[in-house]
């Protein structure tokens, strides 16, 4: 029998969070140091997952099954294609950096970094489920987390405000994707939850128009799709520095995977019969997404719109059902990850040094916190889809894509770029730069910790690097790609 | 008929409730014997005969090839089988969570009176006689309204047991109306006997539907659904906390054991009019035990609605009328049993130790018992239907199945209502985890008895929810001897 290795990746932070509810409360150096351990081993199986996967075979590989329930078709079904190869990576990687950029958390660590392992088993289970009802096992698996991390820990002026928004969109809209999917499991005629087979099934076109809106954007939901995006930067701004981190750059991925394997996927003459609706919905986000940031004085909020911004191009991307859309949606998924974890991580850094996240009482940071400057400019630039940095390679291959499909789209969604160039520069000049604000005591901040360096050094490389050889991951998602076109029939 | 005359070989098929008989007697002789002053022994005796049960059930009365014995009264098949073991399990809980209770220092009687609600339970879920079926609900019930109104000294409590009482005497008597068309008009009291007749259509169309609407109103008491469930929250409220959990559990489930044979077994010719009759039934459940839940300040109020929600739940299953429904019905109901009787068994330590029921005396419980907390969130997200615990899998079931046979309008019901119930169970939990300790609070009190429990009860969420397939197949059984 061949190494589990996906089984292993998803379950070992799982492992790690068990571990740490062993702990005594008063070790919380046991609980800091588990969770990065565990969390270094995951990403490194990752990245081993990332180089073994053969993209010449591409389809699913690593497969693992074993039977769950045979009576009704459940059974414990891994495997990634060529999609969720690059997704498990990220999963891994925010979850490190999210550990690291923790570290100085003092309120009950114990429980805290508990369940961002448990946080972090739930995305790498969705992103390697073949298996439908696996899928909703782990996409429900982070409810509680979610909701707790940001209930406890997070900023409290809109904590609990924040964190049952969030848990509540997000629990309707896998609700009623999870009829849809029963209305799926039960139209194939196949008895069998398993994603592979229900590909085949051949729904009739009827039964796909009438259920492809309720799959995909029940998943969208967790994607961030207008008009369902509120929860998401009231979310991100309530939570904790990790979990904003973890859930913009990944939780965001989930919807927008499950959006994509179980319903363009298994209903794709129900996507091609839903694209103009999507299309519309994903260009209102990415420009309204885009304006909304600019006019916000809190730093975060700022983040947190750009994220429903960038979402939105996820959803183009999707839309558009074409070779270069969907290999720049894969790309997006993951720069935009990377991007927006590394944003939130150096939002969190000048939070807790400055204790105000207004824009206006913010400024010349550069001169104490250097490097995390240095961080925030290169997230900026993949967010402006700069040549060179990994935005530009996700970002253009999707307007490659919608010219081809929706020529309008791509031309409003453009200028979704050029204001989301205007707010990132805003806020660099107003944050970092400039004349610091009389009430910011600049004496006092005290640089930023080597765990903050390490997360910010890593995340930049990564954006820099895929910048500039897009070809480290492009033949993994063509792979993928590839696979949803056979199923969609598109060019 | 004569298949069902009696032989030997049927004392074994009762032998679990021989059993129940022999173990009440012995708890109140012993009871005598030690005069209250050990009284630590008779909660370990009460909890380990009920185990002996368990096993001599699974050893000697599984269910056989010729389920109907003693001359048509009972039907001792695959369902009545796991509802025993159900009603077994959910007694010894009971008793182990009440064991070092002060108030219920007259605890002989409190134990020999659950151990009768129990037998009552198991002939109820085999009863396949009418005159059976009636004695078999009072004999579950008349222990049930002692047991509510146990302490006497507390108004709430008699309250409580006096208002049980009241409704369950006015629904039985409705019930027995129901019975007694359908006895005057068949001329048989057994339950497979009337129903040939009503397949053969010698009986007048009309007569089944009303007799069914008069019988539903029994069913629906015991099972507390809407538009039946008004005495719930005042009773749940001031019946000891024990007490409660088992009437939510146990209780319930024996109102569904009847509830599903008795509407399956009768009235199949008239499926299409009594599928109508309970999905309404079942989302008036949902909707208004989901929404009322959200503004009780009390937990066992809260407990209570979302104890009626839950039978909404469960009520889908059995609309959907098809064996995997039912499956779901009663895995719903086991994961419910271990579900609900450990957030009581949370309740009811926390009552103990804190003196108070409200929401207010969970302030920063988290910060006084981290491992409580957990529990207790183990088992709220289980109510709410949160992998990787029981009711996950329990409400998938259910909500398939209502998919299956086309009553998709419920399954967005349930699921759209679900939602409102995560949403008071998490207030629950951010009381737990976020407000700030009391400075005066007072410890908690844990015992021996209680851990063992609640590990039972957390174990089994656990268990039910990530190694299903085992359990799935037993209801799966259950369901189709029903059919």
């Amino acid at each position: 029998m061949q190494f589990p290795l996906l089984s292993v990746i998803i379950f070992l932070p799982a492992l790690a969070g068990l571990l740490i509810l062993a702990f005594p409360e008063s070790r919380k150096n046991w609980a800091r140091w588990t969770a990065l351990g565990f969390s270094v081993v995951d990403l490194i199986l990752a990245v081993v997952l990332y180089l073994l996967y053969n993209t010449a075979t591409g389809n699913y590989q690593f497969i693992e099954r074993v039977n769950w329930l045979p009576a009704l078709g459940i059974s414990y079904y891994v495997g990634v294609d060529g999609i969720g190869v690059p997704l498990v990576l990220l999963g891994a990687l925010v979850v490190m950096c999210g550990t690291l950029v923790s570290w100085r958390i003092e309120e009950r660590p114990r429980e805290f970094f508990s369940f961002l392992m448990f946080l972090g088993t739930s995305v790498l289970g969705v992103f390697c489920s073949l298996d439908l009802f696996m899928l909703f096992f782990f996409f429900e698996l982070a409810v509680f987390p979610k909701y707790l991390m940001i209930a406890i820990w997070g900023s409290p002026k809109t904590r609990e405000y924040g964190a049952m928004k969030l848990t509540l969109y997000l629990f309707i809209g896998s609700m009623v994707a999870l009829v849809g999917a029963l209305a799926m499991y039960f139209a194939s005629g196949k008895n069998t939850f398993d994603m592979l087979e229900l590909e085949k099934a051949g729904f009739d076109t009827t039964f796909q128009r009438l259920w492809f809106p309720f799959v995909f954007f029940g998943f969208a939901v967790l994607g961030g799709i207008f008009p369902f995006h509120s929860w998401a930067p009231d979310g991100h701004v309530a939570a904790p520095t990790a979990v904003s981190m973890l859930l913009a750059g990944v939780e965001m991925k989930v919807g927008a995977f499950a959006a994509l394997r179980v319903a363009i996927m298994l209903l794709p003459d129900g996507a091609r019969a839903w694209a103009p609706l999507i299309f519309g919905l994903a260009t209102v986000n990415v420009v309204y997404g885009a304006f909304i940031a600019m006019i916000q004085t809190d730093f975060k909020y700022v983040i947190g719109f750009s994220s429903v911004s960038h979402m939105g191009l996820v959803m183009i991307g999707f839309a558009t059902l074409t070779r270069e859309g969907l290999l720049g949606a894969g790309l997006q998924m993951f720069s935009h990850g990377v991007m927006t974890a590394l944003f939130f991580s150096v939002v969190g850094m000048v939070y807790d040094r400055a204790h105000t996240r207004d824009i206006d009482k913010l400024g010349g940071l550069v001169q104490k916190l250097p490097l995390a400057t240095l961080g925030f400019i290169v997230g900026g630039l993949v967010s402006m889809g700069m040549p060179g940095f990994s935005g530009f390679i996700a970002e253009f291959p999707i307007f490659m894509g919608a010219w081809k499909a929706a020529p309008l789209v791509a031309v409003i969604a453009i200028l979704g770029v050029v204001i989301t160039a205007a707010y990132i520069l805003l806020v660099i000049r107003r944050v970092f730069f400039g004349q610091a604000s009389p009430s910011l005591d600049l004496a006092h901040i005290t640089g930023i910790s080597v765990q903050d360096k390490v997360v910010v050094v890593m995340l930049s490389l990564i954006m820099i690097a895929l910048g500039c050889f897009p070809s480290l991951m492009t033949p993994i998602l063509e792979t993928g790609v590839d696979h949803i076109l056979k199923l969609v029939g598109g060019a | 008929m004569n298949a069902g005359m009696f032989q030997p070989w049927m004392i074994l098929a009762i032998l679990p409730e021989i059993g129940l008989v022999l173990l009440a007697a012995l708890v109140l002789a012993f009871d005598l014997r030690w005069h209250g002053k050990k009284a630590h022994r008779l909660g370990w005796l009460t909890a380990g005969g009920l185990l002996v049960l368990m096993a001599l059930s699974l050893i000697f009365a599984r269910p056989s090839s010729q389920p109907l014995i003693f001359g048509g009264m009972l039907r001792m098949d695959s369902s009545a089988f796991i509802f025993r073991m159900v009603f077994l399990m959910g007694a010894a809980l009971t008793t182990l969570f009440t064991m070092d209770r002060k108030s219920a220092n007259t605890r002989g009687e409190f134990f020999g009176l659950l151990i009768t609600a129990t037998l009552g339970m198991c002939l109820m879920a085999a009863s396949a006689d009418l005159v059976m079926l009636y004695l078999a609900i009072e004999t579950t019930s008349i222990p049930l309204y002692i047991l509510a109104g146990y302490l006497i000294r507390d108004q709430k409590s008699t309250e409580s047991g006096l208002k049980y009482f009241l409704y369950g005497a006015v629904t039985s008597t409705v019930m027995l109306y129901g019975f007694s068309l359908l006895f005057g008009f068949a001329g048989t009291t057994q339950i497979y006997a009337i129903a040939n007749q009503i397949k053969s259509g010698s009986l007048p169309v009309y007569l089944p539907i009303m007799a069914a609407l008069l019988i539903v109103v029994g069913f629906g008491f015991k099972v507390s659904a809407v538009p039946f469930h008004f005495w719930a929250p005042d009773v749940y409220e001031g019946a000891p906390t024990p007490v409660t959990g088992f009437l939510s559990t146990a209780s319930k489930a024996a109102g569904f054991s009847v509830l599903i044979r008795f509407f399956l077994a009768v009235f199949p010719e008239y499926a299409p009019t009594w599928i109508v009759m309970v999905s309404g039934f079942s989302a008036a459940s949902m909707i208004l035990g989901n929404v009322v839940a959200i503004t009780q300040k009390n937990i066992k109020r809260l407990l209570a609605y979302s104890s009626i929600a839950q039978a909404g739940y469960i009520l889908i299953g059995v609309a959907a009328g098809s064996t995997l429904g039912i499956a779901g019905s009663i895995f719903y109901l086991v994961s419910y049993l271990v579900t609900n009787l450990a957030a009581f068994g949370i309740v009811e330590l926390v009552g103990r130790s804190v003196g108070s029921d409200s929401l207010d005396a969970y302030n920063g419980l988290s910060r006084r018992s981290p491992a409580l907390a957990l529990a207790l969130l183990i088992a709220l997200l289980s109510l709410g239907g949160i992998p990787p615990f029981g009711g996950f899998i329990a409400k998938l079931l259910v909500f398939a199945a209502a998919v299956k046979a086309g009553l998709v309008w419920l399954a967005f019901v349930g699921a759209l209502t679900s939602i409102a119930g995560l949403y008071y169970y998490l207030n629950v939990l951010k009381i737990v985890y976020l407000y700030p300790t009391p400075k005066d609070s007072k410890p908690l009190v844990f015992t021996t008895p209680w851990r063992i429990g609640l590990a039972i009860c957390i174990v089994g969420i656990i268990l039910l929810g990530t190694v299903f397939g085992p359990w799935y197949s037993w209801t799966s059984i259950a369901s189709t001897s029903l059919f």
